[in-house]
C-alpha cells in the first residue's frame, strides 16, 4: 500500500505573487507527481496586508496559479495542497481561494472532489486569557516576551500551521487543501508524512521545495521543480530546460532568508540540515542525504505573526537637481519639519523622509557618507490618527521643500521638482507588533479543519 | 600584498528578510578554494561587519562559516521590524551592496 518514492511538484515559490511559468510547469506535470504543492505566503510582504486583511499578489495571478494546478491534480486524481492563502493566510484569504476552486471547478465543469479547508488566525480574546492565566506568550528571535500592550496594539494574528491540519485533512480524504497561514516546508513535509515517509526527509523535501526554482541556477523565479523522495534521500529536479539543481544552488538554498543554515525549526520540532550530504545526481538533479529531524518534547510550539495598526498615511515625493541645495538637504529637511510642526504644534503625527540618493534603500546601514548623486529623490511619509491630518502633514512636509529658504540659492522660484504638486493616500501604516509563539496542546485547537464537495 | 574585490571571488552576494525583524546576509563562492580562501583571510567577521555597515557588534545576530554551501552568511537585527513607518526596503534585499568592495588579500 505504502508508496517506495514520493514525487512532489512545486511550481512557485509563492504561488500568485508573480505567474507561474507555465513551460516548465506542464513539463512537471507531465510526468505525473504523486501531489501538487504550493505555498502561497509570506511574512517579507511587511505588516500591511495582515493588518489590513488584503493581498499582496493580483488577483488573476492567484486564479491562474491555482487554476493551473487544480487541473492537473483533478487530471491526475492525486491530491492538491495550498499553504498560506493570499499571502496572509488569514480566514479572508482561505475564503477566497476556496472560491476560485469553487469557480474555476464550474469553468471547466469538474467532477466531485473533496475540498478542505483550515483557518489560522487567533483571537485576542484566547491569547489575553492564556496571558491571565500566567501562561507565556514567548518572543521569537531578539523579541521579549508578550507584553499586554502589545498584544492590545495588535490588530490581526495569525498562527503558523505545521503539518497537523493538512496530515488531518489528508486522513478525511481531502482533494485538495487550502491551508490558512503555514511554515513554508510544512505544505510539502505534510503530503510525505501522511504517506509513511520519515520526518527528517519530509521536513528536508519541503525545506527545499518551498521556494521552488530558487534552488535551482542560474536565477530565474517561478519555474517548477519537482522533489523525489524515498526513505533514504531527497532528489530535486529543475523542471525548466534552463535551469539544474546543483550543489551548489541546493546547498546555497538552505542558507535562504533564515539566520541559520543548518536549523529550520517548525511546529513541533526542529529540521537539523548540518550533516546533509550533497551529490550531483543527474545533470539537472541534487541528491541529499543524511538530513536530521529533532521533536521537541513536550507541549507544541506554534509561531504568531501579529500586524497593529498605527494611522493613516500618506505619502509625497519631491526632487532636487541643485547642486547648493543637494549639499544642504539635511537643513532644508530640517526647514520643511519646523514648518509642519509650527502649522500643527498640537497634533500627534509622524513625518519621515527617505532620501533617494543619499540614503534612501539603507538608511542608517549606509557606509557611503558622502553624497555624490547630481539629483535626489525625496520621499515623504506622513502618518497621523485622521487622514485630514496626515494628509496635512505629508503636504506640508512635502511642499515646504520647495520653499526652503536657504541663504545662498540662486533658484528662488522653487528648490524642488515635483512630479505632481499633490500627495497620496496610501495603506494604512502597520507595525509587526508579534513574532512570538505559543504553546498548545493539540496543534489542532488553532487550524479547525472542514470539509466541503466541489463540483458536479 | 595583492587583494582582489570579494564581488570578483564570489558567486553570489545577497541580502534577505530574515523573518520581520532580521536582515540575512549571504556570500556565497562557486568553489572551494575561493572560499577557502576568504575564510583563511579572516577578513570577514563580527567587528569587520559591525565597522563595515556603522553598527555596533550586538546588532549581529549570528555570523556563520557553512562549509557544506561555501558560503559565508551572516545576520543583522533590524531598528524596527521590516514594513514599518519609514521604511527602505520591505524585503531587506538591497543591503548587501557595501560588501562587494570587500579587498581580499591574495598570495
Amino acid at each position: 500500500m505504502s508508496k517506495d518514492t514520493l514525487r512532489i511538484i512545486s511550481p512557485n515559490g509563492h504561488l500568485g505573487f508573480a505567474p507561474t511559468k507555465e513551460e516548465s510547469f506542464y513539463l512537471g506535470a507531465a510526468t505525473r507527481p504523486d501531489y501538487y504543492c504550493c505555498d502561497s505566503g509570506s511574512d517579507d510582504i511587511g505588516p500591511v496586508p495582515l493588518g489590513m486583511d488584503k493581498c499582496a499578489s493580483h488577483p488573476d495571478w492567484q486564479y491562474h496559479d491555482l487554476e493551473l494546478m487544480l487541473l492537473k491534480a483533478r487530471e491526475q486524481n492525486v491530491p492538491m495542497i495550498i499553504g498560506s492563502a493570499g499571502d496572509t493566510g488569514t480566514n479572508s484569504r482561505v475564503d477566497l481561494y476556496v472560491d476560485m476552486i469553487r469557480q474555476i471547478a464550474k469553468k471547466h465543469s469538474l467532477k466531485k472532489f473533496k475540498l478542505a479547508y483550515f483557518y489560522s488566525e487567533v483571537d485576542k480574546e484566547y491569547l489575553r486569557a492564556k496571558m491571565l492565566n500566567g501562561e507565556k506568550i514567548e518572543g521569537l528571535n531578539s523579541r521579549t516576551e508578550l507584553t499586554m500592550e502589545e498584544l492590545n496594539a495588535t490588530t490581526r494574528i495569525v498562527a503558523v500551521a505545521g503539518v497537523h491540519p493538512f496530515v488531518k485533512a489528508l486522513e478525511m480524504g481531502a482533494d485538495v487543501i487550502i491551508g490558512g497561514r503555514t511554515s513554508d516546508a510544512c505544505v510539502f513535509a505534510s503530503a510525505a508524512i501522511y504517506e509513511g515517509f520519515p520526518e527528517n526527509i519530509a521536513y528536508y523535501a519541503g525545506k527545499v521545495l518551498e521556494c521552488a526554482s530558487f534552488c535551482c541556477e542560474p536565477y530565474g523565479a517561478k519555474e517548477s521543480v519537482i522533489g523525489t523522495l524515498t526513505r533514504e534521500d531527497v532528489k530535486v529536479t529543475a523542471m525548466a530546460p534552463f535551469q539544474r539543481c546543483t550543489i551548489a544552488s541546493v546547498a546555497g538554498h538552505a542558507m535562504y532568508e533564515r539566520t541559520n543554515p543548518y536549523y529550520e525549526y517548525v511546529a513541533g520540532g526542529c529540521l537539523d540540515m548540518s550533516e546533509c550530504q550533497y551529490e550531483q545526481y543527474d545533470e539537472r538533479t541534487c541528491r541529499i542525504t543524511n538530513p536530521k529531524f529533532i521533536p521537541m518534547d513536550g507541549r507544541i510550539k506554534v509561531k504568531l505573526e501579529g500586524s497593529g495598526y498605527v494611522g493613516k498615511r500618506f505619502l509625497g515625493m519631491a526632487g532636487i537637481r541643485d547642486p547648493y541645495t543637494i549639499k544642504n538637504i539635511d537643513k532644508v529637511l530640517d526647514w520643511a519639519r519646523s514648518q509642519v510642526a509650527e502649522r500643527l504644534p498640537n497634533e500627534k503625527y509622524e513625518l519621515s523622509y527617505r532620501i533617494f540618493g543619499k540614503n534612501g534603500v539603507m538608511g542608517d546601514l549606509e557606509p557611503v557618507k558622502e553624497t555624490k548623486s547630481h539629483e535626489l529623490l525625496i520621499v515623504v511619509e506622513g502618518v497621523a490618527d485622521s487622514e485630514k491630518i496626515a494628509e496635512e502633514v505629508t503636504l506640508i512636509g512635502t511642499r515646504q521643500i520647495f520653499y526652503a529658504r536657504l541663504p545662498e540659492v540662486k533658484g528662488t522660484a522653487g528648490t524642488a521638482a515635483f512630479i505632481l504638486d499633490e500627495v497620496t493616500r496610501i495603506s494604512d501604516a502597520y507595525t509587526w507588533t508579534m513574532d512570538h509563539t505559543v504553546e498548545v496542546d493539540d496543534p489542532l485547537e488553532l487550524f479547525p479543519v472542514s470539509m466541503i464537495t466541489i463540483g458536479e | 600584498m595583492k587583494t582582489v574585490k570579494l564581488v570578483d571571488l564570489a558567486k553570489t552576494i545577497r541580502s534577505k528578510n530574515a523573518g520581520t525583524d532580521r536582515i540575512t546576509f549571504d556570500i556565497i563562492f562557486r568553489d572551494p578554494a575561493n572560499y577557502e580562501m576568504v575564510k583563511k583571510s579572516g577578513i570577514l567577521n563580527r567587528t569587520f561587519i559591525a565597522n563595515l555597515y556603522g553598527i555596533p557588534e550586538s546588532r549581529i545576530a549570528d555570523f556563520v562559516e557553512f562549509d557544506p554551501g561555501y558560503a559565508i552568511k551572516f545576520t543583522i537585527n533590524r531598528l524596527r521590524p521590516s514594513g514599518s513607518f519609514g521604511e527602505g526596503d520591505v524585503f531587506g534585499c538591497q543591503q548587501y551592496p557595501p560588501l562587494l568592495d570587500i579587498e581580499i588579500p591574495v598570495e
